[in-house]
């Protein structure tokens, strides 16, 4: 006898151990998400994939599937909510999508489309962030950090280093590496590590790639994020 | 340098746990802690420099670049503001010649805000080198800035300057009748550990940080944990600003609180615990260990306590994080950490310090746990209400005659509290901090009690001199100073909320301004990570709830003002140009 959940009224079926993530993207259910990826140890932060478990506020990306639950994911209320979670994002750093070599590829700018996001909504804050371009292959754009740990993770569960960390508090969070001089070029990054390629906004770049796919012909130009995020992420989960 | 740091590692046993402890030491002897010292800890302790670097750059006590040899901090607590802190300060900056957050050009001193001291009784309040002031004044300032000056070490300055009081004041339940040194293990022993748990039970005890989780049920959940390695840790981060009674409990009945916590690790199976002491409270460190060595020579702690335990208990500092008051925060940051809440479940009773389960619990908790082993859990359980059994010990501050410690059983009206303390023309109070409840003056009918109003210990009186959104100010930008930045709603919530407000009170607002600010209240209050943000709008929430008219009479007449001072905004140009005539202003509206 399978265990199941409900979202949004349908049954889904789990396993222990699984999240509600876990169970949702493995029956082709979308909750959106930036900082969770199921090849890593669940974060918790960006609280996109906020829902209600039987009217409580959890993060799917984090809580166990379990016997009884009754989840509310795709309504317009928590969908509304996302997107303004989403323009926090957006006005608490610096990005601007069109001359942002991640457009179309950028997973921050799809989840605002799927949200529909037309506008920041709140006042910008025009944090001033720096770039480190000391390294030869790869690119650190500080302004379109979101926090999301992607890179730290898969830098240690991945890569077996430790390149990345995020440090500071409050609003003034930010991403560090681990090297003497605080520069990337001294750090062990190679542009073959999993952490380079993990950033889902444009923070993050191999360089001399940002063009090689046109503009118009990006992963996000022709499909909405839930499409593609459930046919890449589905196996992992499954 | 290098020899201080390889002993300091020595002397912690290269632990990575210690590194709040190791900090520390660095920041009291370089007054910063210095790039090298982060490079050779990093090899030490054999962690990434990174790690070290996150914790620096989290905790308010340490800084990255040196501070005055001199480190002047000044409690910002709405109650050291309603005793002059403004005034205050600016005789500070131009007795010390020092701007707020700078280093004096000669090096010698350095000055800035605090999160609030937890002297609230007697302030305005500050921190010299991490050693708590008391009862700040202008001449205490002039003598302050001689010593500071002459060099001369803390340990020669009046004594008085560092004095501490208790101010208890009304004596109940608990603090009217103490127990004997070790009459709590020895009665449970008695008893039975079974049956002393239920005692605790029956006494319906309830967490006295403010959450209210029941005791006996935490107690419980942890001993049935199949891990054989348990923790009792004491929560002293008493942060919330208007709380300083766990500051009392620990200067004169830390043996009584010490005794709650070895009895919670006789009942759960525990071998060590800690005392996590908010890093304000250094001063009771010295005190503390004594304590702790009493109990070791009484037999009360360390091998084999009664012939029947082994427990003893490590004094843990924090370095200034509010944060570090939610339990699972306050385990990372004893494990060497920013303080960073957990994601739950998997709660601390089944993976908490080192991942291990652990009971975490507030002083006072622990303080009456002790009280109810001797005295039986009908005892407690006799006095308050139907909900919330037993007495609370308030820690009162603001505009009254008499600030300090009370004692009430739940269910006391604010009436006769507010009589009690001489409070007079009140205007309105603030229960259980900035976290809590702001209630009016048509209110004080209403009950102290977990199902009415429930406070950790904080209890602020205002009287009608004040300005409630000078309150809701202070307590927005509290949040946003100590929000974590973990998760997005939080982080850049607490920052746009605190923008938000300003704009109001500074007279920017307009029409759409307190529907948006309402609005960014429930989302960050619904979706924040932790108890910090689903609790940093209360403060608008709860007086936005009974003075909608205030904040409304703050906006301007126009349909809609931008977040910016269009003039202010050319003011750099001006000073370029060298102009300042009328075709070099802009209007900021049509209208004006």
């Amino acid at each position: 006898m399978t265990k199941t959940i409900t979202i949004d009224g349908n049954a889904i079926p789990f396993e222990d151990g699984q999240t509600i993530m876990d169970a949702a993207t493995a029956a082709g259910v979308y909750i959106p998400h930036l900082c969770h990826h199921p090849e890593y140890t669940p974060h918790g932060s960006c609280k996109l994939c906020t829902v209600r478990v039987n009217g409580r506020v959890c993060s799917a990306c984090t809580f166990p599937a379990a016997e009884g639950q009754d989840v509310l994911n795709n309504t317009k209320d928590l969908n509304d909510d996302r997107q303004k979670i989403t323009q926090m994002l957006f006005v608490e750093g610096n990005h601007f999508c069109p001359s942002c070599e991640k457009t179309g590829n950028c997973q921050l700018q799809a989840v605002a489309y799927y949200l529909n996001m037309l506008d920041d909504h709140f006042p910008h804050f025009y944090a001033h962030r720096e770039m480190d371009a000391s390294h030869h292959d790869v690119l650190i754009d500080h302004n379109r950090c979101i926090f999301c740990t992607l890179c730290v993770r898969a830098s240690q569960q991945k890569d077996g280093k430790d390149v990345f960390a995020i440090s500071g508090r409050g609003i003034n969070k930010h991403l560090i590496v681990n090297s003497k001089s605080g520069q990337l070029k001294d750090t062990d990054l190679e542009a073959s590590d999993q952490a380079a390629h993990i950033c889902p906004t444009g923070a993050i770049l191999i360089k001399r790639t940002g063009y090689t796919v046109p503009i118009g012909e990006r992963i996000y130009d022709h499909k909405q994020i839930d499409e593609v995020s459930l046919a890449s992420e589905a196996e992992d989960h499954g | 340098m290098q020899q201080f740091i390889q002993n300091l590692a020595e002397k912690n046993q290269h632990q990575v746990t210690h590194l709040l402890e190791i900090l520390r030491e660095i920041q009291a002897r370089y007054h910063h802690i210095p790039a090298d010292a982060i490079e050779q800890l990093a090899l030490l302790l054999k962690i990434p420099r990174t790690q070290i670097i996150s914790v620096v750059e989290f905790y308010s006590f340490f800084t990255d670049s040196p501070r005055g040899q001199y480190e002047l901090l000044i409690s910002d607590s709405i109650t050291d503001h309603m005793l002059g802190k403004k005034n205050l300060m600016e005789y500070i900056v131009s007795k010390l010649k020092v701007g707020v957050g700078g280093v004096r050009s000669d090096g010698l001193v350095s000055l800035d805000n605090t999160s609030c001291s937890g002297m609230c009784d007697q302030g305005p309040a500050g921190l010299v080198n991490g050693h708590a002031l008391t009862h700040l004044d202008r001449s205490r300032i002039d003598t302050i800035a001689e010593l500071i000056n002459q060099q001369i070490p803390l340990a020669d300055w009046p004594a008085e300057f560092f004095q501490v009081d208790d101010n208890i004041h009304k004596p109940g339940l608990l603090l009217s009748q103490g127990i004997v040194h070790g009459q709590a293990l020895k009665k449970a022993m008695a008893r039975g550990l079974k049956a002393t748990l239920q005692e605790i039970d029956q006494s319906g005890l309830r967490g006295r940080g403010g959450a209210g989780f029941k005791t006996a049920m935490k107690w419980q959940f942890c001993s049935e944990e199949a891990e054989n390695e348990r923790y009792v840790v004491c929560n002293a981060d008493e942060g919330e600003p208007g709380t300083f009674k766990d500051r009392v409990l620990l200067n004169s009945y830390a043996h009584q609180v010490f005794e709650g916590m070895t009895l919670c690790a006789a009942i759960i199976g525990a071998k060590q615990g800690f005392l996590y002491l908010r890093g304000e409270y250094l001063h009771l460190v010295d005190k503390l260990q004594s304590v702790l060595d009493e109990r070791r020579q009484f037999g009360l702690l360390g091998n084999n306590i009664l012939d029947r335990l082994d427990f003893d208990i490590e004094i843990r500092l924090g370095a200034g994080a509010y944060i570090c008051g939610e339990e699972s925060a306050l385990i990372e940051s004893l494990e060497g950490k920013a303080g960073i809440p957990r994601n739950r479940p998997p709660y601390p009773v089944s993976q908490g310090y080192l991942g291990k389960p652990t009971v975490v619990n507030n002083v006072e908790t622990f303080y009456a746990a002790a009280a109810i082993a001797v005295n039986g859990g009908d005892w407690f359980a006799s006095v308050g209400t139907a909900k919330s059994k037993g007495s609370k010990i308030l820690s009162i501050c603001g505009d009254c005659a008499r600030p300090g410690i009370y004692e009430y059983p739940f269910g006391t009206t604010m009436q006769k509290i507010l009589t009690d303390c001489g409070a007079e023309d009140v205007l309105g109070l603030q229960i259980g901090g900035p976290s809590g409840t702001f209630i009016s003056n048509q209110e004080f009918d209403r009950k102290l009690a977990f199902e009415d109003l429930a406070t950790g210990g904080s209890f602020i009186v205002f009287n009608n001199s004040r300005n409630i959104l000078d309150i809701a100010h202070n307590f927005t930008h509290f949040f946003a100073h100590e929000s974590c930045g973990f998760c997005t709603p939080c982080r850049v919530g607490t920052s746009l909320l605190r923008q938000q407000l300003d704009k109001i009170v500074d007279g920017h607002g307009s029409a759409g301004d307190v529907v948006a600010l309402e609005e960014l209240c429930q989302l960050v209050k619904t979706h924040s990570h932790c108890g910090l943000g689903q609790t940093a709008a209360n403060p608008v929430l709860t007086t936005l709830e009974r003075y909608p008219e205030l904040y409304q009479s703050q906006l301007k007449l126009i349909s809609y003002e931008p977040g910016f001072d269009l003039d202010a905004a050319l003011e750099t140009a001006r000073r370029m140009a060298n102009r300042d005539d009328a075709g070099a202003h802009l209007a900021q509206t049509d209208a004006e």
